[in-house]
Order: structure tokens, then C-alpha cells, then sequence
């Protein structure tokens, strides 16, 4: 059965009228197509926050986790089932914050799967509190005094570490996001897409028309392999906001480094009570 | 007459090669068919310290460590101060550079018979031997075989060492009875109790472990790595113990058998993973091996004080069952049985073992694997089935399992959830629906009840005395009841090694039938106990170690006759100190 937009289901959604997150599932539902992903294929994963409530909101395989901890279960999944596409989706604060030691791992881990990152700089599910990416000085309910920690460059230390593949878009750019959701799913490995995405209730500082007046395509002329480059554009973080892809690489992922991943699923090969034998007359 | 069971004891600081000379000693044992039993006692560190390696061979079985010693190996000057009041009259083999002070010992030339110090632990591999009246043939052929990578001038330069000391030793043969003539067969295996939880998951078809290093369960997880690729197992090291544990959460919705070992502060970190496997539904096996705790504690010493943790780790209600091997042998059958009830009933399945027990090697007879009773499986059919989010994957049953369909096999969509879900896993806060899914996700506990594991029963019925024990100390709670037993004395042995949950019909008219329940434990407060008690039992002492080390049976008999000591005490039922 072919996906379609339709056939992904519309639901009614605990998101504000004007969150960006409504604009990501629709960039997502018309990635999965353009794909040609079938439904019972992709395995669809997030953790705590806003954002991680999406798998309740499209008709795919879901696992919605704990907060932070979205990226180890779907690292799992991808190696225990390779013929399943995995894309895991939160936000800023549970990539970040939450989950940054498993940002960082899966980062050097480089298991082949996408994930997309609701960066709205704020925390929108507790209501107000800065996240790691909002901005030095910017005055939150939990802050009045003003965030006092830098903001964390989520793709300056992606690019940083040689991820295999680095993107940002932003929400209110549909079409630029359904290919970035696109390329960093062709892409073989670990993917990061950033994606800009106006919280309407609890950020007044980077709204929808800030990001729109910012966002910037990258320049055509930009190598994605050139690293010296990517990391000027991953820097890139004020009155101009670069979206594209910003670095690519071919390091292997390492489902395809371990031999027995390309066999099938592990969960259906055969346990072999034969070589175990062999195994337990080596303890003798 | 048989002798009774001797006991060597090795000590040393750690990199000295103490544990070369101990493993090598022991397989030699093994092959010839004794009944052996090791602890071995290390500190936290990599070179220096004080460590032994405990042997108790006999011609039989072995049922636990003791106190004594019969031969002490001291391969260093603070062996002879620490260990040497264990001796009595027994042996104390020594470098002739070293002190014996006023202890019966042999002083060994083990510079002129080594040649080099790199060589001085198979010389003294070789005395000892010699000595225990073992045969030559086997010892040569386990030193081939040790360092058989490192090539033929390495093993025969130890052959030679081995033959100066075997030679030196024949001179002083009257200084030590030799070991009387083996009884148990040959062809066993040489197995400690994370090796055999290793070879059980492996049984079991373990396909993906995540673990973080941490002692004494990372040889769980190196046992595995070992055989990852000729058994088809992804073992993977985590960046943290909350990776690993959610690591394993979306292997098992991937369809693969998985497993994560630990220790207490590591697992620790797992217990909200521990409470999404929960509402999940999400078969896990989880391996505890327990060190005393709180925090880093004794971080190389035993314990059973995590009962609780385990019990009760995850915040929520939710089924899980836990298991107590008290054997290399049950360590094997009980992480398999786990892996059943993972799947069978969707929860997380514990083993809970500990430092002794981790490291305790024993003789064990190849498992029989076509013996092994099937597993429950999950769902793998590509046949139709309901088509998308039309599949329940928490459908509302009797039994409170539903059906465990896995992503990417059939058209049917599976929704694993945080929350509190619809019965296909969307997430919702209907009241109705959440008492619903609450009393479905208990339910399973009634299932898991009725497939409970009886204690395991030893010596008198109705005795003056039950000794309930749970885990790692069955063997030396058994040997301390076989010497009340000689004593005159009626004494019974309850032990458990399924810890959670507890079936009362099982054992309830047999603690009734005692005059009196002792409940012994390695840990402060009693926390088997309380939950015998829970169950009915009249417990009327309990006897508690934790000094951080295992129990023996002179330990348990000196306790409880004498009451309160030390590092331990006996509590009466009403929980003041004797």
C-alpha cells in the first residue's frame, strides 16, 4: 500500500494554533511520501516535551519515551532492525538538555537515522522556563533576572564532532524542510536537522516573524564536505540565520560496520544452540 | 575416610598474579574432577592492596567458603600478617625472603626457581600443585594452553619453571597431605556466576546488551562480547546506565531479546527506564549484581542489599519479578527463565546476584540445551492481522497480556507509550480508560504469581529450627545446618531463589511446622524478611551480614548460638539488637 498524506492520518493536536510544530508534521507527513516510506517501515520515536508528542499525530510505527532519552531506544531500534527507517523527533530540551550525553554519544556513534530537532528555544510543555538554546539575557518566567548561561549552538557542536550529516531549517519554510527531512533520511547515518520553530505562547523573543526576517539559504556555492566552511556557517548565529545543509560526511554507520546487523532483523535469526555448545566446552 | 573439603587461600597485592596463579590451579582441579568452590576478595584497585583468592576443594561437592585455611599461598608480607590467624596448623608456603614468624611454613626459593619475577607465580602454581599430589600431565598442558598466543619459547621457558618447582616441591612432599582421590566427573566446566548468566541469555537467544562498565557486573556483559559475533548479539557500551537501560527498551520493541547488567548506583540511574518498561509493557531482562552500597560503599565486596531497590525501583505500579540464583547453575537456568517471563508476561524481569556469586567459580556439567523448555515469543507474523493504528497493542484481555505484535513485520502499526494510552497506544487521560489499563498492567502480576518458583528445601522437616535464606548464602546456610545437624540439633533449610513475587501456599505450612524461622541475610535491616513477613511468615530472628563479606558456615553457626557480633547482629522479632 502506497503512503499517502491522507493515508498518515490527521489528528486533533494538543499544540497551540500557530506552533511551528504543526508546520514540521506537515513538512514530515510530505517527506515520508516523497520518500516512498511505507507506514509499518519507519519507526517513529521521541521523547518528553511538545514536540515528542508526535507520534500520537501521524500513523507510523511510534515509541514514545522518556524524557532526554529519545536517541538511545532509536539507535536500538535501527541496530536490532535495519530494514526499518528511524527518525526520532523532540525538542530543544530534551536533545539538549535532558539528553545531551546522548546527543553527544550518537553523535560519534553514528547509527544510520534521522533526527529532527524542535528547537524553539524555550520549554513550552512546563510553561516558560529557558532552555538551552534561548538566548543570554532573555527574561523568562523561571529567569527574571535573565537567562545567565550561553546558549548552546547545537549545530556549531555537531559540526564540531564530524556528525555524519548537519541541516537546519525552520518551520515556516515548509517546502526547504520536507528536503532537508529528505536528505538527512537518504543520507547513510547519524543525521541532525535543527529546525527553527516558533513557540507562540511562551517565547516572545523568537517569533515567527524573527526567524522569517533571519532565515537565510545557504549559498548554493557551499561545500557541505568542506568542514572549515561548515563551521563558519554553524557559527553563523545573529542577525542572519543560515538554513541548509551545512556538513556531510561518508564515515559508515555502524550498523553497517557490524556484520551480523545486514543478516535481518536480529530479533528472527536463528539462535544457534550448535555453536553454544562449542562455546560452554570452551570454559571447560 | 573422605577428607573433608580443604581450603587454599592465595593472597597477594593486586598484580602480583594472584588470580593467574588461582585460576590456573582451579581449572587444573576442575578437569581432574574435585568439587571446588572459589570467592575471591579484591579491593578496589589496580596494583598494591590486599587481595586472596579463596579455594575450597574437595574430593565431592563444595557448598560454600569458610573461615579456615588449610594451606595459605602468601605472596606477600601483609598475606602472612592478615591471613594468618585464619591458618591454625595448617600450611604456610612463602618466599624464603619473607617473614613466617612463628607459623608452620615452607619457605620457598622462588627467585632461584623462576629465574625471572615474571615467572615466580607459575613457580608457585607448580609447588602448590606438587604438593596437593596432583598429576603433572595436566598442569603442562593448561600452561600450553595459557600461553600458547604468546609463543613456544614463552611456554617452554614456563614448562621449565614448572618443572625446577615441581622438582623442589617433590623434595618436601611431608610438609602437606595430599588432596585424597577426586569423585565427580571430568568434563565440566569451569563457570562463575556471570559467566553462566551470559551462557543462559545466550540460551535464551539474548540479541542486543547495552551496558555501562561497572563491578561486578561488567563480566556479564564481556562474557557476551566474547561471543557477539559467532552467537549474532549486538552488545554495545553505552555512554551512561539511562542509555543502556532505554537502549534495551527499543531493542525488545524491535523484537530482540535484550538484556542490561549492573550493579546497585548504575542501576540506580535505570530505575525510571525500569518504570517505562512498565507502562510499556516492554520485556527487559535486567542483571543486578549487588555491592554494598549506600553509594560507592565497598565497591568490591558482596552484598544482598538491593532486594528492595529492585523491588521497588520505578515510580508507578506495575508488575516484575525477580530472581535469586544461589548457583553458577541456577544463574544459568534462572536468566533463561527470565527471558520467558519477559516476553510471556511484557515486564521487566530481574536477576539479582552479587559480587560473591559474580565471581565464585564452581565445576558445572555442560548444559543440556535440548532440555530447555520453549520460550514465549512475541508476535513476528507478516500475516494480515489489523491493519494500522487499528492494532491494539495494549488490548484489554484477562489475563492482562495482549498480543506483542513488533514494528516492521506485519501492515499493523505498534504505539509503545509513556503515558497512560487507548488500548493502541495513543495517549489519553480518560479516568475510565486509566483504571482500565492500570488493573490489565496488574492483572499479569496474578500470572506471574502462579508461576512462582517454590523455595528449595533442605534437612529436617518440622526442625526446632528453619533457616530461610534467599540468593548467594543457600550454600553456606545448608553447610551451617548440616553441622547443627551433627550436632543433634533439627534443623531445615528454606531457600528461595525466586524473590519476587512470593506464592505463601508454597512454603506457608512449612514454616508453620518449625519451631522457630530464622531469616538469613546480607544486608543491615532485613529486607527479605519484611517481605516473608508480608507474606505470613513468622520470622523470628533474623541474622545479618554486612560487612561486605560472604557468608560461611562457621560464621552462621558461631551467630546463631552466640548471638550479636561484630560487623553483624541478630535481631529478634521485634527488631532490637540480642
Amino acid at each position: 500500500m502506497t503512503t499517502t498524506i491522507e493515508s498518515l492520518g490527521t489528528f486533533e493536536t494538543s499544540w497551540c494554533p500557530g506552533c511551528g510544530n504543526h508546520d514540521i508534521m506537515k513538512a514530515l507527513r510530505q517527506a515520508i511520501v516523497g520518500l516512498g516510506l511505507e507506514a509499518h517501515k519507519v519507526a517513529h520515536v521521541s521523547g518528553i516535551g511538545q514536540a515528542a508528542k508526535a507520534p500520537h499525530y501521524i500513523r507510523l510505527n511510534g515509541f514514545n519515551g522518556l524524557h532526554g532519552r529519545s536517541l538511545p531506544p532509536a539507535q536500538a531500534i535501527r541496530l536490532c532492525n535495519s530494514e526499518l527507517t528511524v527518525i526520532a523527533q523532540s525538542g530543544d530540551g530534551c536533545n539538549y538538555g535532558e539528553g545531551g550525553n546522548h546527543f553527544l554519544a550518537a553523535i560519534r556513534r553514528n547509527v544510520d537515522m534521522t533526527l529532527l530537532v524542535h528547537d524553539n528555544q524555550i520549554y513550552g510543555l512546563t510553561k516558560g522556563q529557558a532552555s538551552p538554546t534561548t538566548g543570554e539575557g532573555q527574561v523568562t518566567k523561571s529567569q527574571p533576572g535573565g537567562v545567565t548561561s550561553a546558549p548552546f549552538n547545537p549545530v556549531a557542536v555537531a559540526v564540531a564532532m564530524r556528525c555524519g550529516f548537519v541541516a537546519r531549517s525552520f518551520s515556516g519554510n515548509v517546502e526547504h524542510l520536507q528536503a532537508m527531512i529528505e536528505a538527512a533520511v537518504r543520507h547513510r547515518g547519524f543525521s541532525l536537522v535543527d529546525i527553527f520553530s516558533p513557540c507562540v505562547s511562551f517565547n516572545k523573543v523568537n517569533t515567527f516573524g524573527w526567524y522569517r526576517q533571519r532565515c537565510r539559504e545557504i549559498d548554493a556555492s557551499h561545500d557541505p564536505t568542506d568542514w572549515n566552511a561548515a563551521m563558519r556557517i554553524a557559527d553563523t548565529f545573529g542577525d542572519v540565520l543560515p538554513i541548509g545543509v551545512i556538513y556531510r560526511n561518508e564515515r559508515p554507520p555502524l550498523d553497517e560496520r557490524v556484520s551480523h546487523i545486514a543478516k535481518g532483523p536480529l530479533g528472527r535469526q536463528a539462535v544457534r544452540h550448535d555453536v553454544l555448545r562449542d562455546i560452554m566446552a570452551s570454559y571447560m | 575416610m573422605q577428607q573433608a573439603p580443604r581450603s587454599i587461600v592465595i593472597g597477594g597485592e593486586a598484580g602480583q598474579g594472584l588470580v593467574t596463579i588461582g585460576d590456573m590451579l582451579v581449572r587444573t582441579l576442575i578437569r581432574s574432577g574435585y568439587g571446588v568452590l572459589v570467592a575471591q576478595h579484591y579491593m578496589s584497585r589496580v596494583r598494591g592492596g590486599h587481595n586472596t583468592y579463596n579455594i575450597r576443594v574437595g574430593a565431592g561437592d563444595v557448598l560454600a567458603p569458610t573461615d579456615d585455611v588449610h594451606v595459605l599461598v602468601a605472596l606477600d608480607q601483609r598475606t602472612v600478617t592478615e591471613q594468618g590467624p585464619r591458618l591454625g596448623d595448617g600450611l604456610l608456603i612463602l618466599d624464603e625472603r619473607l617473614d613466617p614468624g612463628s607459623l608452620n611454613a615452607l619457605r620457598v626459593p622462588f627467585a632461584a626457581l623462576a629465574g625471572r619475577p615474571l615467572y615466580e607465580n607459575i613457580a608457585a602454581l607448580g609447588v602448590l600443585a606438587a604438593l596437593l599430589g596432583l598429576e603433572r600431565a595436566p598442569v603442562d598442558r593448561l600452561v600450553g594452553e595459557a600461553f600458547h598466543k604468546k609463543g613456544d619459547d614463552v611456554i617452554t621457558r614456563n614448562l621449565e619453571v614448572l618443572e625446577a618447582a615441581w622438582r623442589w616441591a617433590s623434595d618436601h612432599r611431608a610438609a602437606s597431605e595430599p588432596l585424597s582421590a577426586p569423585e565427580g566427573p571430568t568434563g565440566r566446566m569451569m563457570l562463575q556466576g556471570n559467566e553462566a548468566i551470559a551462557l543462559g541469555a545466550l540460551a535464551a537467544g539474548v540479541k542486543f546488551c547495552a551496558f555501562y562498565p561497572m563491578t561486578p557486573a561488567t563480566s556479564v556483559a564481556q562474557n557476551l562480547i566474547l561471543h557477539a559475533e559467532r552467537m549474532g548479539v549486538v552488545v554495545e557500551q553505552a555512554e551512561d546506565e539511562i542509555a543502556a537501560m532505554n537502549m534495551v527498551l527499543g531493542a525488545s520493541y524491535a523484537g530482540a531479546r535484550a538484556l542490561v547488567p549492573t550493579s546497585g548506583g548504575g542501576f540506580a540511574l535505570m530505575t525510571e527506564g525500569v518504570s517505562l518498561a512498565g507502562v510499556m509493557e516492554q520485556p527487559v531482562v535486567i542483571v543486578l549484581a549487588q555491592r554494598p552500597g549506600p553509594a560507592t560503599g565497598l565497591p568490591t565486596r558482596t552484598e544482598q542489599a538491593d532486594l528492595d531497590l529492585a523491588l521497588y525501583a520505578g515510580h508507578g505500579e506495575f508488575p516484575r519479578v525477580i530472581f535469586a540464583p544461589a548457583t553458577p547453575e541456577d544463574c544459568f537456568h534462572l536468566t533463561y527463565a527470565a527471558f520467558d517471563l519477559a516476553e510471556r508476561f511484557q515486564i521487566p524481569a530481574f536477576v539479582l546476584t552479587d559480587q560473591y556469586l559474580a565471581d565464585s567459580y564452581r565445576p558445572v556439567a555442560p548444559f543440556d540445551l535440548d532440555a530447555l523448555p520453549p520460550l514465549a515469543e512475541p508476535d513476528f507474523s507478516t500475516d494480515k492481522g489489523p491493519e494500522g493504528d487499528r492494532y491494539k497493542r495494549y488490548e484489554l484481555t484477562e489475563s492482562g497480556i495482549s498480543p506483542r505484535r513488533i514494528p516492521g513485520f506485519s501492515k499493523s502499526l505498534v504505539l509503545a507509550d509513556c503515558h497512560e494510552h487507548t488500548e493502541q497506544g495513543y495517549i489519553t487521560e480518560d479516568a475510565g480508560l486509566r483504571i482500565a489499563m492500570s488493573d490489565k498492567r496488574l492483572r499479569k502480576g496474578d500470572g506471574l504469581r502462579s508461576m512462582a518458583l517454590p523455595p528449595r528445601c533442605f534437612g529436617d522437616e518440622a526442625p526446632d529450627l528453619l533457616l530461610a535464606c534467599w540468593g548467594s548464602s543457600e550454600g553456606a546456610v545448608v553447610e551451617a545446618a548440616q553441622r547443627l545437624r551433627a550436632r543433634g540439633r533439627k534443623v531445615g533449610v528454606l531457600s528461595f531463589t525466586q524473590v519476587w513475587p512470593l506464592e505463601p501456599s508454597q512454603f506457608l505450612s512449612r514454616c508453620g511446622e518449625a519451631s522457630e524461622v530464622v531469616c538469613i541475610e546480607g544486608n543491615a535491616t532485613g529486607q527479605f524478611s519484611r517481605l516473608l513477613r508480608l507474606a505470613g511468615v513468622t520470622v523470628g530472628r533474623t541474622l545479618l551480614r554486612y560487612d561486605g563479606r560472604p557468608f560461611t558456615p562457621e560464621w552462621i553457626v558461631a551467630h546463631l548460638t552466640a548471638g550479636d557480633s561484630g560487623t553483624s547482629h541478630m535481631q529478634t522479632a521485634k527488631g532490637a539488637s540480642a
